[in-house]
């Protein structure tokens, strides 16, 4: 039988036993190895995992070498979630056939995917994968950008970011949209759970991968990856980034059950202003010269407004 | 097992798609993902259909494309147990990345392709221009001719891929309509028989057995890349075709049916010969049996394996035949044909004096008739004739306009 976990503090959960080596090729100071480590160390059951193309995948799984200590399938840029779906599949087949060859184990399934492989290429197959009630987990690790072909936009890149593909420039502030609302997107589907989690708050995600795994059908995880490389910070700020991203409420962490019911998860003693986030990162740099600083006051007022928006639901119960 | 078996008539009435349903059932597959798509979608509605009466046990994913049915039959095929779908046409250009990837990670999954033009212009009918565009993909290619051959090569597909040996997915070609949708008489096996001649499903590698953790799908670039696909065209090329020999003997004893890697019919002593795939070669059979009673000793060879390619029995079909006329279902778009190709390079070090001449019909579905293949053979007589090849090398037939000849 599947049970919970129990993490009683940073110390004991740093040193479970690693299903994900140490050993891989990310760059230092990379969130997804950091959030890929607390994703797996929520659980004890044994794990299905799969990874789209991008710098996960190519970072982890270089032949003769793999850094994975559970079973691992990427297939190609788009379809990480539909691997894991098949193998799903499979595993409810052979587990009728009474086929398995250890019966009494309850694996969890759990693809992995970067913004561009979630958000943009990958959309259609995860939208898919939620619709048909794959007991599954889909977890973007959102670093808002196409990091592994050198830093193009994305549609989870957000305004005013500097892109390759939509560079800062003397006539243009760099990304033009705003981020798509995954969120929102996937509770549509009406699918038992939804959840923002960010690696800085590790007692908040692990208590929302485990709710993910306990959960029967399927579940999005969209994970706040800062990318050291592409957002331009110094490799050893990983975590203040995060900090920032989270306690600026640019990424609030919080929750939908069942399509419907909002909670948030993390509240903030003291807001940070989003400046603060911008200011903090190489790719908002050119925002910070006198003819675009509208724009700054701009993202405070849609942070603001979506913290509202956020509270409301959660009040409403809706 | 939780399942029924159906009682089956010694010859059923089946068109090919059906013949295919069948054999998916009786080979019990453990998951079908598929998404539909003319001509090909019977097949799966069949599985579909048979799951919800109780024949299979088994899990259908239905997907929301192409590309995501391959993907799934990937995911649940590295998962550990027996998978298969069907497409055609547009669907197999949707899911060719995925063709590739399927190769290329060892994944016997088996594949009815039910032949169909490629757009555009959109069409629905037969062709081979989709068989044609994945032939580099990796995956073993059989081309049933009738709707029999759709089903016993189906139940041979699966303990040619999932030989351990071999461990190489499969394409099972049958022409859309022509052979999909015409209800034919069909010898059957029992249930028992097909499942006993198809085996167990043994997995090899499988990510459910979680003991032996395994990562699939892995990166190499110049360092390993070239090493892992030479060995997959190395298994391809030494290991398949006496796997498949072997099949289709074990076969012929179960059932009297023979395979052979290529099919000839009145060869022995054939001047004159066409060379075609899919339900042409029963129309060519035909007229050759015609030309036969008027004095032209003509023959056909019909591939039955396109991939790997049947290289050396090429060679030996053709031994001796004076004209050699080698027919392509698909625009080549600025070459020779396909066949064509592939029998002038299968010959050229041979000490054959064929005269070799190509040509292109039947596109989207239309009618190659008896009277295109009478024309063909007095053709090809009249080229042995003048000892020469007495048109241009490739011809058009069946199409409207002035005549169309190149090369």
């Amino acid at each position: 039988m599947s049970e919970i976990k129990n993490i009683k503090n940073l110390k004991e959960f740093s040193t479970s036993a690693d299903r994900f080596e140490g050993a891989n090729l990310l760059c230092p100071g990379c969130a997804h190895s950091i959030i890929v480590r607390e994703v797996l160390n929520a659980t004890n059951d044994d794990l299905i995992l799969s990874a789209s193309t991008g710098c996960l995948e190519v970072c982890t799984a270089v032949y003769p070498y793999t850094s994975w200590d559970a079973s691992w399938i990427h297939i190609g840029f788009e379809n990480s979630s539909t691997a894991v779906a098949g193998a799903e599949t499979m595993y409810k087949a052979l587990k009728k056939k009474g086929r398995l060859k250890q019966p009494e184990r309850t694996p969890k399934f759990v693809s992995f995917a970067g913004d561009g492989a979630s958000y943009d290429i990958g959309f259609q197959w995860i939208s898919g994968c939620m619709e048909r009630g794959h007991n599954m987990m889909h977890i973007v690790l959102d670093n808002e950008v196409y990091a592994n072909t050198g830093g193009q936009r994305s549609s989870s890149t957000p305004i005013g970011s500097s892109a390759t593909t939509s560079p800062e420039g003397k006539k243009s502030y760099g990304e033009k949209r705003n981020k798509k609302d995954m969120m929102a997107i996937m509770a549509a589907h009406g699918i038992p759970y939804v959840a923002q989690v960010a690696p800085n708050k590790w007692k908040d995600m692990v208590k929302k991968i485990q709710h993910g795994f306990a959960v029967e059908g399927p579940v999005f995880i969209n994970a706040v990856s800062p990318c050291t490389t592409e957002w331009k910070f110094d490799p050893k700020d990983t975590m203040n980034i995060a900090d920032l991203a989270t306690d600026s409420l640019v990424f609030p962490l919080y929750e939908i059950i069942d399509g419907r019911e909002l909670n948030i998860t993390y509240r903030p003693k003291n807001i940070v202003p989003v400046e603060e986030y911008l200011a903090a990162q190489g790719r908002f740099k050119h925002l910070f010269k006198d003819e675009y600083k509208y724009l700054i006051k701009e993202w405070q007022d849609r942070v603001d407004e979506k913290w509202a928006y956020l509270q409301r639901r959660e009040e409403a119960r809706i | 097992m939780a399942f029924d078996k159906m009682e089956l008539q010694k010859i059923e009435v089946w068109d090919g798609n059906r013949a295919a349903a069948q054999a998916l059932r009786q080979a019990q597959v453990d998951v079908v993902a598929a998404y539909p798509i003319t001509p090909s979608t019977p097949i799966v509605e069949g599985y579909a259909k048979f799951l919800a009466d109780g024949y299979i046990e088994g899990e259908f994913a239905m997907v929301e494309s192409e590309h995501a049915a391959m993907s799934a039959c990937i995911g649940a095929a590295a998962a550990g147990g027996r998978v298969a779908t069907a497409t055609s046409s547009q669907g197999l250009a949707l899911m060719s990345e995925t063709l590739y990837q399927a190769s290329g990670m060892r994944l016997p999954i088996i594949l009815n392709l039910v032949n169909r033009a490629l757009a555009s212009p959109l069409n629905v009918n037969g062709d081979h221009s989709d068989m044609y565009m994945i032939r580099d993909s990796g995956w073993i290619q059989f081309d049933a001719f009738c709707p029999q051959e759709s089903y016993d090569l189906n139940l041979i597909a699966f303990r040619v891929a999932e030989d351990h040996d071999i461990r190489l997915p499969a394409i099972v070609n049958q022409d859309g309509f022509m052979t999909s949708h015409t209800a034919q008489g069909v010898h059957t096996l029992s249930d028992d028989e097909a499942y006993a001649f198809v085996g167990e499903y043994k997995p090899m590698n499988d990510m459910l057995d979680f003991e032996h953790p395994v990562t699939h799908g892995v990166q190499t670039e110049e360092d390993w890349h070239f090493e892992h696909k030479a060995r997959q065209h190395n298994d391809l090329m030494v290991k398949v075709m006496p796997k498949i020999k072997e099949v289709f003997a074990d076969f012929e004893k179960l059932t009297g049916r023979k395979y052979n890697l290529v099919e000839k019919y009145d060869m022995d002593d054939a001047d004159v010969c066409v060379v075609c795939m899919g339900s042409s070669v029963e129309t060519a059979r035909e007229v050759a049996t015609e030309m036969r009673a008027k004095g032209i000793k003509a023959g056909v060879v019909g591939f039955r394996v396109f991939r790997p390619i049947p290289f050396a029995e090429i060679i030996d079909a053709l031994k001796g035949v004076k004209a050699i006329a080698a027919l392509d279902r698909s625009s080549p778009n600025g070459a020779a044909g396909t066949l064509f190709n592939e029998i002038a390079g299968a010959l050229f070090n041979t000490d054959t004096k064929a005269l070799l001449s190509g040509y292109v019909y039947g596109l989207g579905g239309r009618d190659l008739t008896k009277a295109h293949l009478t024309a063909l053979f007095n053709e090809l007589q009249a080229n042995v004739d003048a000892g020469k090849v007495t048109t241009q090398l490739q011809q058009f037939i069946g199409v409207r306009g002035p005549k169309l000849a190149y090369l």
